[in-house]
């Protein structure tokens, strides 16, 4: 039987605020333990929370980036649970009125483009870490992350497969980049994803029992984790067994999942609403003026790029991966009013430096303008695009501007006519056989002559100019 | 008269004319917490120490000639006010060994307005009860008669002042707990408007009914402390943004054409016969004073209690989660893991009524129970608080019974919750609706024990409260008594 794979995914994203949800306490990352703490986070009989203005701008903004309905009001609510990284005994978070809703992502696949539906966005405040020490039966608290402000995003359950769930995540984690909402670091644990998999025959309406899977922290894993738990779904059912609903753990180095904890063992987290926080009321201005302050989308953007430019949309998309990076490539347009030829050499050359040094856009130590000016001794027939290439990647290890480069190493491109004309000759005469084969009619020769002029002007002669001298001299 | 016996502005005048020193006081006050302490056990720990050198200090601001609000004045906190280096404990086991990095917004206050701080009163285990009997650190007496409860859950703040072991000191309201044992003291307690006084530092039992305020010797004395307490707080986010008028200047201002709603829902069956004719006696005096009584109605009395303890456990069973073992406070040493220090923690910390009210918290949030409970008893708070808005649109301020009976004896209900709870059958609508509220002593009964009349007010309305509990003490010509310990 062909089985169909129902996901939806859960995503907790650290908002980049400087302050954390509740109080005033850095959200710095990495801080030696506890020392980002203050009676509020941690917990203290008789602190009170007071919501940063910040985080909630800074949801509304995810929420109208993915088309959600924005709630006029929405309030807190207490999830509680006991573990010893949460010091109040309970995590404040959104329940029955979230801040968005109801919206939705567009996903790119190879059959065409697809909406992915977004059941809601609600605030919420992380919890802390526990760290065990290996050579005691012992387990510290380190409380820095409690209150750090995450939004979590949850979908629908529109995903059919392991790489629609791969690509929806990169899509939200561009988006919530764009927004400079959240680092997106999925190794520090700012891009958290959970998911929910069930599986059913292909062409049943009714779903399957769901599993719920944790502990995946990259884009990679989250695709492994699914496909293994999609086959170990199919398995089960296939074996006339049935799949249980439980939380099950993703073990990253065995790539298979363990069940954490069954149905019967979940949490009753007895939510209410919050008495210590009031209902947060939005107004409509507030919410315009963020609109009208939202940056250009990378959907948006790609298209724009495709239309105005004139480029490929694979060189759109590679472009606008970041903003940083479409930032940087429409700078190099506005100065070379060359869309094609920029997109060339930031895709080419300047992508393959920075990812062979796993750098990134803000770390290139050729700026816009440098790039461009080379683009423009390009076509000013300064230098050759061959001898461009080693141009650029002088530029790069030193940061020295291109015609700096071009005088340091005398590689400007030869277009005296007469003194190639010189080579052309000397060329031939030390060429006799091939001269007179290429005479005889082996036109194929006419190659090799270009190649010895390139080879005695070290690469700098003009090529159309060598192509015409050569062309003339050689028909004798 | 000693000066552990006088009022705050009684002092004040003294100080300022160069007749006493706080030093004087405070060391009068401790004199008197000497005698009589070990009768009457109204605190958990007394600081000595500090208030003395307080005391100095205000002195040396006496004598430059400045003058704050309390400067000098010994006032004693319920110990579920944080204050900054010195244990709060809640009256439980299992912080019986906290000690707060930081004062509360109230204490902050205080301090900055000079005042002295003699201690820690006792009260009921997280404010739990209404006796002071389920403290973690033994019962507290009603210096009336040691025999009887002093109420609660703020017995010790209400105990020490009526023992004259402080001149005014600060509890919690959660449904009654300073108008109550204010009543059952003899002395005046005030429940402000819920967001009125910040709640910042003040240990939570349930979060969306808790509200601190005073105990003192008389109204002029509760407007001069809510002078000092009260005010908007960033803090809190429910605090309430608004100034905070000179409450002095109400307490002597009359009554004459106010309207007094007498609500017929509080004159039930059940009501003690001399408390009853205390009150009715009240109504009398305040119609004397030029203002109108009228029976109205709140129909929706009936629910409080069933919707006071479904609301105020559930919040209580989240607010005391925190209580764990793991960061302060008592940590039971034999859990074999993290889910058996829990619970052995939370079991050998916390006393019954508090085990049995956070079970009854859990249990009405519970998967499947919400709707039924709490989702239906917060609808039906709606409706309690909007009995109080109607009524306030044709009454200036309502005038009931504070409790049913005079104070009980020490043991009488400890053995039945419903009869305990039964006791702040008249305070806890006040906490539901948010209003404010105001027990001002109306008598004695034959036996000797103070009678409190009960006054409230709509939102915000504290002022009117001063203005009517002023005009009534003025003019209800109570014997003046103390009690004989």
């Amino acid at each position: 039987m062909e089985y169909e794979p129902v996901i939806g995914l859960e995503i907790h994203a650290q908002l980049l605020t400087d302050a954390k949800i509740f109080c005033g306490c850095s959200t710095k990352f990495g801080g030696s333990p506890n020392s980002h703490t203050c009676q509020i986070c941690l917990g203290m009989p008789g602190v009170l929370p007071v919501l940063n203005r910040k985080v909630v701008e800074y949801t509304i903004r995810m929420g109208l980036a993915t088309h959600c309905r924005i709630n006029e009001e929405c309030n807190f609510a207490r999830k509680n649970y006991f573990y010893p990284d949460l010091p109040k005994g309970y995590q404040i978070s959104q329940y029955a009125y979230p801040l968005a809703e109801h919206g939705y992502v567009d996903i790119e696949l190879e059959t065409g483009r697809k909406r992915i539906g977004i059941t809601r966005i609600h605030m919420e405040e992380d919890a802390g870490k526990l760290l065990h020490d290996e050579h005691n039966p012992s387990s510290y608290v380190d409380l820095n992350r409690t209150g750090v402000p995450l939004i979590e995003i949850v979908s629908e359950p529109d995903i059919r497969s392991a790489e629609e769930a791969s690509d929806y995540l990169r899509r939200l984690h561009e988006i919530l980049v764009y927004l400079e909402i959240c680092d997106g670091n999925m190794e520090e644990g700012s891009f958290r994803c959970d998911a929910n998999v069930s599986i059913r025959p292909k062409g049943q309406d009714a779903f399957g029992t769901r599993t719920e899977l944790k502990n995946m922290n990259s884009f990679r894993n989250v695709q492994r984790a699914l496909e293994y738990e999609i086959k170990r779904q199919q398995y089960i059912l296939e074996g006339g067994h049935e799949v249980v609903q439980e939380t099950r753990l993703w073990d990253d180095t065995a790539g298979v999942t363990h069940s954490m904890r069954s149905k019967e063992e979940a949490h009753d987290y007895r939510y209410f609403p919050d008495p210590d926080l009031v209902t947060v009321a939005l107004s409509r201005e507030w919410v315009e003026e963020i609109l009208k302050d939202q940056p250009e989308l990378p959907l948006e953007k790609r298209e724009r790029f495709v239309r105005d430019y004139q480029i490929p949309a694979y060189d759109a998309g590679v472009l606008t991966t970041s903003r940083a990076l479409a930032d940087y490539y429409e700078e190099v347009v506005r100065l070379t009013g060359q869309p094609k030829t920029a997109s060339n050499w930031v895709m080419g050359e300047i992508l393959r430096f920075l990812n062979e040094e796993k750098k990134d856009i803000a770390a290139c130590p050729i700026t816009p303008q440098a790039l461009a000016d080379m683009i423009l001794l390009i076509e000013a027939g300064t230098i050759s695009g061959k001898i461009a290439k080693e141009v650029i990647e002088e530029m790069y290890k030193t940061g020295k501007p291109a015609k700096a480069i071009i005088a340091e190493k005398g590689l400007v491109q030869i277009t005296d006519e007469a003194a190639l004309a010189r080579v052309v000759s000397e060329v031939m005469a030390a060429n006799p056989n091939q001269l007179s084969q290429y005479r005889g009619g082996k036109e194929k020769l006419f190659g090799y002559f270009v190649g010895q002029v390139m080879k005695a002007t070290q690469g700098k002669a003009n090529p159309q100019l060598i192509n015409d001298l050569l062309k003339k001299m050689l028909a004798g | 008269m000693e000066l552990n016996q006088l009022t705050i502005h009684e002092l004040q005048e003294k100080m300022k004319a160069g007749e006493t020193t706080s030093t004087d006081i405070v060391q009068s006050v401790f004199r008197r917490i000497d005698a009589v302490e070990k009768d009457v056990h109204a605190y958990i720990l007394l600081t000595r120490e500090a208030a003395l050198e307080q005391a100095a200090h205000a002195d040396g601001e006496i004598r430059k000639g400045r003058f704050q609000a309390l400067t000098g004045i010994p006032i004693a906190l319920k110990d579920l006010l944080c204050t900054r280096g010195v244990t709060t404990t809640c009256a439980s086991r299992i912080l019986h060994n906290y000690v707060p990095p930081y004062d509360a917004t109230v204490v902050e206050k205080l301090r900055a307005a000079g005042a002295v701080f003699t201690g820690k009163t006792n009260m009921d285990e997280f404010a739990m009860g209404s006796s002071t009997e389920t403290s973690w650190f033994g019962i507290t007496r009603n210096p009336w008669d040691l025999e009887r409860i002093p109420g609660g859950s703020s017995g010790g703040s209400a105990a020490a002042v009526a023992a004259d072991e402080c001149i005014a000191a600060i509890g919690s309201d959660t449904g009654g707990s300073i108008r109550q044992p204010a009543a059952l003291c003899g002395v005046v307690g005030m429940k402000p408007t819920y967001g009125r006084v910040s709640r910042f530092g003040l240990v939570a039992f349930a979060s969306s009914l808790d509200q601190i305020g005073p105990f003192t010797r008389d109204v002029e004395d509760c407007a001069i402390l809510m002078n000092v307490i009260a005010g908007y707080d960033p803090k809190e986010s429910t605090s309430v943004p608004a100034e905070v008028p000179d409450y002095r200047q109400y307490v002597s201002r009359g009554i004459d054409g106010w309207t007094v709603g007498i609500p017929r829902e509080y004159f039930i069956e059940g009501i003690d016969a001399e408390v009853l004719e205390a009150v009715q006696r009240s109504v009398k005096v305040v119609e004397g004073l030029g203002a109108k009584c009228t029976e109205i109605s709140l129909p929706h009395t009936e629910y409080c209690l069933a919707v006071y303890y479904i609301v105020a456990p559930a919040e209580a069973s989240s607010n005391l989660a925190r209580y764990d073992g793991v960061k302060y406070g008592f940590r039971s040493q034999d859990g074999r893991d993290l889910l058996d220090m829990y619970k052995k923690s939370r079991s050998a910390g916390f006393g019954a009524e508090v085990k049995r009210r956070i079970m009854l918290g859990t249990y009405v949030l519970s998967s499947g129970y919400y709707d039924a409970y709490y989702k239906k008893a917060s609808q039906v708070r709606a409706l309690i608080k909007r009995d109080f808005d109607e009524a306030f649109k044709s009454c200036d301020v309502i005038l009931t019974p504070t409790t049913p009976t005079p104070a009980f004896r020490v043991g009488e209900k400890t053995d039945d919750p419903m009869q305990m709870y039964l006791s702040d059958i008249f305070t806890i609508s006040t906490n539901l609706a948010g209003i404010p509220g105001i027990a001002v002593p109306c008598g004695f009964t034959r036996g000797g024990l103070p009678i409190g009349v009960q006054f409230l007010a709509g939102h915000m309305g504290e002022a009117k409260l001063m203005q009517i509990a002023g005009a009534y003490e003025k003019s209800a010509h109570l014997e003046k008594r103390r009690p004989n310990l």
